[in-house]
């Protein structure tokens, strides 16, 4: 069960080698998480994570998930829900695709829709229904600032965040009163593995800033988490751009 | 696995249920039981379940106690009979989901008074065991379950029993102070206190600090009935832990006035409006909390002999509907701990820690306790006891309130599980030492797990 702080002890990282997510998985376990299951495609990082988390006191399982079946994931999942309540579920999977590349290689950039979209829109499902049937419990979607409005650099990935945002953001109402909280959160450049040698964009933020975003979050109970807090009114204002201006930003 | 939550229009779907700080809310099915056959088939349908059942009263425990995530609670509101009532030897029989407030109303007439009462008088007779209450009084008549005869249990394998402290200690004692884990308590009979008149006779004096405080109480707490102290945990340097102490006792009859002896044994406590349902964050910071904890601490008028209606003296928020609303949508955490005499070295720390985090609780409370009481779960101890209320969303409290838990754990002390929404799981049995005997006889009562609470799964009772 979470405390009175928001702080599970129980966790569910889906996309288990993600940086955001484990630097958010050790916070955690900082607190009261004991018990952290990584889902993702078995790997050597995907171990090597689990056993640096061990290393932390957590008693810590891995989970074969993979993103892009999600024929499986009711099962996978399923089974997970089954070994007993699960406090927290942090949806971090992702891929960010290559703009210039997927734009001439549909079969690639359906694929980063496919991870992101389609995958995030059934595991999250799976588990909003787990966490309605145990009657509490926080579901953590990982979105970006990508998604608010989409970008000639990287409109790929930020159209598969925006679907995946707006999914969210409506399976939070469809569960609000059960129990059940559902949090968005759109960081903005972070600086991970996933970006590295990337142009880096203004007000660029980092792993560990996002994950102790997701636990004050997760406190106080938001629904949107902004990391850092200042992209929330940039965001609106650039929401509220004329398009052939926005064209011509350097973004 | 089923689908998303029903259209509203369909079968009744599980409410948030959250306990009186309104943190961690979960969704449970709520269940009003009006009978005891309904409480029993309740109870047995959750068995079935998966997700068990828990007896909830008037929800005034701070955390998860009361408390089922997609389990069922039971409402025991409706089952509120007053069955007999002896008023020559002072004792009742009622419903476990009679309240404090009723046997009030309908006991001082007669000229009795519940044994023991906490800070509020809503909270049911079934809560005031299963938490094993105490009062101001404690150092004095111990905690509630002292002054239960007999109650009427339904444990989890579907039987009602008769426990009494005679025939059952082991089911009692457990049940005293367990939380509503070991059944679902139906009726108590509860030995009372006579009274001749409905007011109290309060002594108040003020302590310039904590040291004056405690000796001040450790002084002559035993000429009082009933003794507490209000503290500023907000003062710092020379005035840390100044306080305001109230004692007494019910008046007695000369000391009334003439008018008032015309119907000395009169319940008449007043209300207030609630505070709205909306409250802005962030209201309570140190600023203004500090501002009331001065002004509260200059307005108190000293005295003794002072006459206050009964509900001024024990129950004074209760004048305030949903009070704990003022902390806002983040809700509040609650905490309390007990440390035992010889070790107030500890508790001038843990003071002065609380202090100089700058943890804004305007409703801070230190009193001694008496000999505790067999119940294996419950609270009290010999020793002294600080309970104060801080807003959830205070950035650090966690972290704080852990460290604190290692302090009270250190010197053998423990906190509050009525009060409790955060402590660590492996804390709970150096402060319990009773804890695995608890854990047995769950088993041995409830094979199959028919009951089971937040709190039970967060802290694996």
């Amino acid at each position: 069960m979470k405390d009175a702080f928001g702080a599970p002890q129980t966790l569910l990282l889906l996309g288990g080698t993600s940086e955001i997510g484990l630097a958010t998985a050790r916070r955690l376990i900082a607190r009261r998480t004991r018990r952290v299951y990584l889902a993702g495609r078995p790997s050597p990082a995907l171990e090597q994570a689990a056993q640096d988390l061990r290393a932390l006191g957590a008693e810590t399982m891995t989970v074969a998930f993979d993103a892009l079946e999600p024929d499986t994931h009711e099962e996978v999942l399923g089974k997970v829900f089954a070994d007993g309540d699960i406090d927290t579920v942090l949806l971090a999977f992702g891929v960010l695709g290559d703009q210039a590349r997927d734009e001439q290689d549909p079969a690639a950039a359906a694929r980063v829709a496919q991870t992101n979209y389609t995958g995030g829109v059934s595991a999250a499902l799976v588990c909003g229904t787990a966490l309605q049937h145990q009657g509490h419990g926080s579901l953590v979607v990982l979105s970006s600032v990508a998604g608010e409005r989409a970008r000639r650099s990287n409109f790929i990935y930020g159209s598969s965040k925006a679907g995946l945002d707006a999914f969210a953001q409506g399976l939070g109402d469809a569960l609000h009163g059960c129990g059940v909280h559902v949090m968005v959160v759109r960081p903005g450049f972070v600086r991970t593995r996933m970006t590295e040698g990337r142009r880096e964009a203004p007000m660029a933020t980092t792993a560990d800033a996002v994950a102790e975003a997701v636990e004050a979050g997760l406190r106080r109970r938001t629904e949107v988490v902004w990391v850092p807090a200042a992209l929330r009114p940039v965001m609106a204002a650039l929401r509220l751009m004329p398009r052939p201006l926005f064209r011509r930003l350097p973004l | 696995m089923a689908v998303l939550p029903p259209a509203p229009d369909t079968a009744p779907a599980p409410t948030p249920v959250s306990g009186w700080g309104r943190t961690a809310p979960t969704a449970a099915r709520l269940l009003r039981p009006a009978s005891y056959e309904e409480a029993a088939a309740a109870l047995r349908e959750a068995a079935h379940s998966g997700r068990g059942a828990i007896a909830r009263g008037l929800g005034r425990a701070y955390g998860d106690a009361a408390q089922n995530a997609g389990g069922a609670v039971l409402d025991m509101t409706g089952l509120d009979r007053i069955h007999e009532i002896d008023a020559v030897n002072g004792l009742v029989v009622c419903d476990a989901g009679v309240s404090l407030h009723k046997l009030m109303q309908v006991l001082l007439p007669l000229g009795w008074f519940v044994p023991v009462t906490p800070g509020t008088r809503y909270v049911t007779v079934g809560g005031a065991i299963s938490a094993d209450i105490h009062g101001k009084n404690h150092h004095v008549s111990g905690s509630f379950s002292r002054h239960v005869r007999a109650l009427e249990l339904l444990t989890g394998d579907g039987e009602t029993r008769l426990v009494t402290p005679q025939d059952e200690p082991e089911l009692f004692w457990a049940t005293a102070g367990g939380m509503g884990l070991t059944g679902v308590i139906l009726a108590a009979t509860v030995e009372l206190l006579p009274v001749r008149t409905s007011l109290m006779r309060v002594d108040t004096e003020r302590a310039a600090d904590l040291d004056d405080l405690m000796a001040r109480l450790a002084a002559n707490d035993h000429r009082y009935r009933y003794s507490v102290a209000w503290i500023d945990l907000l003062a710092r340097g020379a005035r840390t832990g100044r306080a305001v102490l109230t004692r007494g006792d019910h008046a007695p009859l000369d000391a009334l006035g003439a008018a008032a002896r015309r119907d000395p044994l009169a319940f008449r406590p007043g209300r207030l409006p609630a505070p709205p349902r909306m409250i802005p964050e962030g209201l309570l910071t140190r600023r203004t909390v500090g501002a009331f904890n001065e002004f509260w601490y200059r307005k108190a008028r000293t005295g003794s002999g002072r006459l206050q209606r009964l509900s001024t003296f024990f129950h004074p928020l209760d004048g305030v509907p949903d009070w704990n609303r003022i902390y806002g949508r983040g809700g509040f955490v609650q905490y309390q701990f007990v440390i035992g005499y010889g070790h107030e070295e500890a508790l001038r720390r843990i003071v002065r820690r609380i202090g100089a985090h700058g943890c804004p609780s305007f409703l801070a409370v230190l009193k001694r306790f008496g000999d505790g009481d067999p119940g294996w779960l419950s609270f009290p101890m010999p020793g002294w006891t600080l309970a104060l209320d801080i807003p959830a969303a205070m950035p650090g409290l966690g972290a704080l309130l852990d460290e604190l838990d290692e302090e009270v754990a250190a010197v053998g002390g423990r906190v509050y599980l009525a009060k409790d929404s955060r402590l660590r799981p492996d804390m709970l049995a150096r402060m319990y030492p009773r804890l695995d005997d608890f854990r047995e006889l769950r088993a041995r009562y409830d094979p199959h797990g028919a009951l089971t609470s937040d709190l039970a799964r967060r802290l694996a009772l």
